[in-house]
């Protein structure tokens, strides 16, 4: 179950965006979420729509591994729906006893719910085709400037290299203490809220015992393989910017300047 | 000179008191002097506690000694100055393959040591490549660490420690939590690279593992109790006892079986029976 | 107490796409009182199914009988199952959380609602039972204990919820020579003076043989192989491409039936082959 979470998944292939400077997809995530929340109408969601689907295609990773991350939020992609449906002052298009559905909720919802959905794959592009050490690597690039003030870019970087790949093992583990507690006939779903919370006292100490033993023993295997901090350390894979990288910078102005232009056309379409 | 040479070496932790004064604790390793020499084999036996782990962690300065000194390839592992050159030539593998493994892509967690040493792009690809065949996971290098089983996990783990190219490898018991096949894979590993030159230091609680090696080191509470090949050893019944080590299969059947115990394999058992 | 397990199927991920069977039409039963060897590499679906047999997992369909009670109809309480089945994990240890040996041990008979008495002398029987001095210990840290004592402390917090069934998930692993065969004799024991049924689930093929009345063999959520530990472990070749191997002495004797000629035995312990091969010489 846990092996499936598709966020912060990478799908190994060899297409264009993935070969693609991370700090360069990094920007464009970054300016895509942005963008996204600049546009006012339906023709802008269509050019966004359409340029996020350009980028799948030329990714070559499978739609269903795309959709696949979505059915995971999809429950509050259903709750931001039925909140901006019912909760939207405005004409009245339909109202029976205390349900009142306005036409700008209708709007307002749509609006939202494309957004998110928008985000969500967008965001989960650059995760599928980007390797964790290299989206790390990225983000230490990109904070680099930051170093000369003081913050820590290598080590942020590698605390996220970490945080990424014990995900799955810190949920397994948790599972696996639920379980045996669960087994000694532990309940963590009744009583009130003070019980429930106690009730979690025999997970969080077992929790808290394997994290530390995980640390402690990560720690020791990195020692033992010479890890000493950022300094006069390499990469397997520098990253480089490629010409390619220099056409997928030129598209991404020229797309944000086509999104700031629709929102000429008006607030609806 | 021998490759790793250890004199006199006494490990003792600090234990913290109820009142948080420090006082020294009980003596994890008692004087023990021992050498390793460049291409051999060695296992490391005993009890939970008796000192094993504490002894491998010695021989690439991840513990420093209290009393005495731990030398590899000349270098004194007490010198700040060498702790790196002597890690990349002491590579260690650890009994949990998932705490282990650092980067979340096969390929990229290999890379792990060479980046560390500051070694060459072009060629840390190359030693990634050859460390990732010589255990037969170059297949896999591009997949996700944790889809992969435990043996494939521990593999991946000597992959790391096989990249940085080090002249000795500590196997601090690769096997434990390892299925049957997984062990298997591991074991044949281990042997394959010492018959390529890499001195071999196995930890293990498994005696038909240690009946692999040319010397066998039996533990016991922070001190050497003995120090032989397996043959020896095992013919001391007395000594297995009181270190609470058991005989290899081979070795119990013959002894149950009364034979001469110059019988120390299979294939001879059989001449024997054939006779 | 009998166990009847009957065509469980357990579906991981499903209606996504690489929906799994982990579980497929498994059928066995458990005697009263008699122990159930488990084998299977790792995930071949030995987990999924022992968490089937206390409740932690439902099945998509299938049923487990524990006796007359049927557990998977839905109208059993969990706390009655967990009183009847008492599941200890692999390393058991990483799940003690309490201040003191006493109080850890009393967590599960406390979950089922018992007195303050009983509770006490259910710690009192279940260390006692482990091979731990109740007086001596009650009062210390379950975390200043060797790594073999810890695991006993921890089997005995399941064994103080006085379960019918024992299910024991490679209680061994880990362990050096010594705490391994201590732990197996304590579960041997445990078995003959309390009468339980126990699972016993190991990759340690000898301690299968000698432990098992009846042995299955997993493979992707299959029962591929049931029967007493001679029957499964004849056959060697099918087990080695699943990714298992049989008992050493089994092992051992094969070869030498191979090489030896009129050589023959089907020992699953040292001291049969032993036998064996003397009788053989002898002859």
């Amino acid at each position: 179950m846990i092996r499936d979470i598709t966020l912060g998944q990478y799908y190994p292939a060899d297409s264009p965006v993935h070969r693609l400077d991370a700090r360069v997809k990094i920007t464009a995530t970054m300016l895509y979420i942005v963008e996204l929340f600049l546009v006012k109408n339906f023709a802008g969601f269509l050019i966004a729509a359409a340029a996020l689907f350009a980028v799948i295609a030329l990714s070559r990773v499978p739609l269903r591994f795309i959709f696949r991350g979505l059915t995971a939020v999809f429950l509050i992609i259903f709750f931001t729906l039925i909140l901006n449906i019912f909760l939207t002052d405005g004409r009245v298009l339909w109202h029976w006893k205390f349900i009142t559905i306005t036409y700008e909720g209708v709007i307002r919802a749509a609006f939202m719910a494309i957004r998110l959905v928008l985000l969500i794959i967008g965001s989960s592009i650059l995760t599928l085709t980007t390797k964790p050490i290299e989206l790390t690597d990225g983000l230490e690039k990109l904070m680099s400037p930051l170093s000369k003030i003081g913050v820590p870019s290598h080590e942020i970087a590698l605390m996220m290299t970490i945080a990424l790949r014990f995900i799955p093992t810190l949920m397994e583990e948790t599972d696996k203490i639920i379980k045996a507690q669960q087994a000694r006939g532990a309940d963590f779903e009744s009583g009130n809220i003070i019980q429930r919370a106690k009730s979690l006292i025999p997970i969080l100490v077992p929790l808290f015992i394997s994290s530390f033993r995980i640390a402690q023993e990560l720690a020791l295997a990195m020692e033992a393989r010479c890890y000493h901090g950022g300094k006069g350390r390499t990469r397997m894979n520098e990253i480089h910017f490629h010409r390619g990288d220099a056409v997928a910078a030129v598209l991404l102005i020229g797309f944000l300047a086509v999104i700031i232009a629709s929102r000429q056309l008006g607030s609806v379409l | 000179m021998a490759f790793i040479e250890i004199k006199n070496l006494t490990v003792q932790f600090m234990k913290v008191n109820e009142d948080g004064s420090e006082v020294p604790g009980r003596k994890a390793l008692d004087d023990i002097s021992l050498e390793i020499e460049k291409g051999s084999f060695a296992a490391v036996v005993g009890m939970n506690g008796s000192g094993k782990s504490t002894l491998a962690k010695c021989l690439n300065g991840l513990i420093l000694p209290t009393k005495g000194d731990v030398t590899v390839d000349s270098m004194n592992t007490r010198d700040e100055s060498r702790l790196w050159d002597i890690r990349s030539r002491v590579g260690m593998v650890f009994q949990n393959p998932d705490n282990q493994i650092v980067s979340s892509i096969v390929e990229d967690d290999v890379a792990f040591g060479p980046e560390n040493l500051g070694v060459e792009p072009a060629e840390i690809r190359r030693r990634v490549d050859d460390a990732l065949r010589r255990v037969g996971m170059y297949e896999q290098r591009n997949k996700g660490a944790h889809m992969l089983s435990g043996g494939q996990k521990q593999r991946i783990a000597i992959a790391g420690a096989v990249a940085m190219r080090p002249e000795c490898i500590i196997f601090d018991e690769p096997t434990a939590m390892l299925d049957p096949k997984g062990r298997e894979s591991v074991m044949k590993i281990i042997k394959e690279l010492n018959s390529e030159g890499i001195t071999t230091i196995l930890i293990t609680h498994f005696m038909e593992e240690a009946a692999e090696a040319g010397r066998v080191i039996v533990m016991n509470a922070g001190r050497v109790l003995c120090d032989r090949t397996p043959a020896r050893l095992f013919s001391d019944t007395e000594m297995i006892e009181r270190a609470g080590l058991e005989l290899p299969p081979f070795i119990e059947l013959r002894e149950k079986a009364g034979l001469p115990s110059d019988i120390t394999d299979i294939e001879g058992l059989a001449a024997y029976m054939r006779r | 107490m009998s166990i009847t397990v009957k065509n469980l199927k357990y579906i991981y991920n499903k209606g996504l796409p690489g929906e799994t069977a982990a579980l497929d039409d498994v059928s066995f039963e458990i005697e009263d009182g008699s122990i159930l060897g488990v084998i299977g590499h790792t995930g071949s679906g030995k987990s999924t199914l022992l968490q089937h047999l206390n409740g932690l997992l439902k099945p998509d369909s299938g049923e487990v009988w524990i006796d007359d009670a049927c557990i998977t109809d839905g109208s059993t309480k969990l706390v009655d199952i967990r009183r009847r089945v008492g599941l200890v994990f692999q390393y058991p240890e990483y799940q003690l959380f309490e201040e003191t040996v006493a109080k850890d041990v009393a967590f599960g008979p406390r979950n089922l609602g018992l007195d303050e008495d009983e509770i006490q002398r259910r710690v009192r029987y279940a260390l006692d039972l482990v091979g731990l001095n109740y007086e001596e210990i009650k009062d210390m840290s379950p975390f200043e204990h060797s790594g073999g004592n810890k695991r006993r402390i921890a089997l005995a917090g399941v064994l103080a919820m006085e379960p019918k069934v024992l299910i024991l998930d490679e209680p061994t692993a880990g362990l050096d020579p010594k705490a391994h065969r201590e732990i197996l004799s304590m579960v041997k024991r445990i078995h003959e003076n309390e009468g339980m049924s126990i699972v016993f689930v190991s990759h340690n093929m000898a301690d299968i043989a000698s432990m098992a009345d009846k042995v299955i063999v997993m493979n992707t959520g299959r029962i591929v192989l049931e029967g007493t530990p001679a029957q499964v472990f004849a056959h060697s070749e099918e087990l080695a491409g699943m990714g298992l191997n049989v008992p050493p002495a089994r092992e051992m004797t094969d070869k030498l039936a191979r090489i030896v000629p009129g050589f023959k035995s089907e020992a699953l312990s040292i001291t049969q082959a032993a036998a064996d091969i003397k009788a053989f010489i002898n002859n």
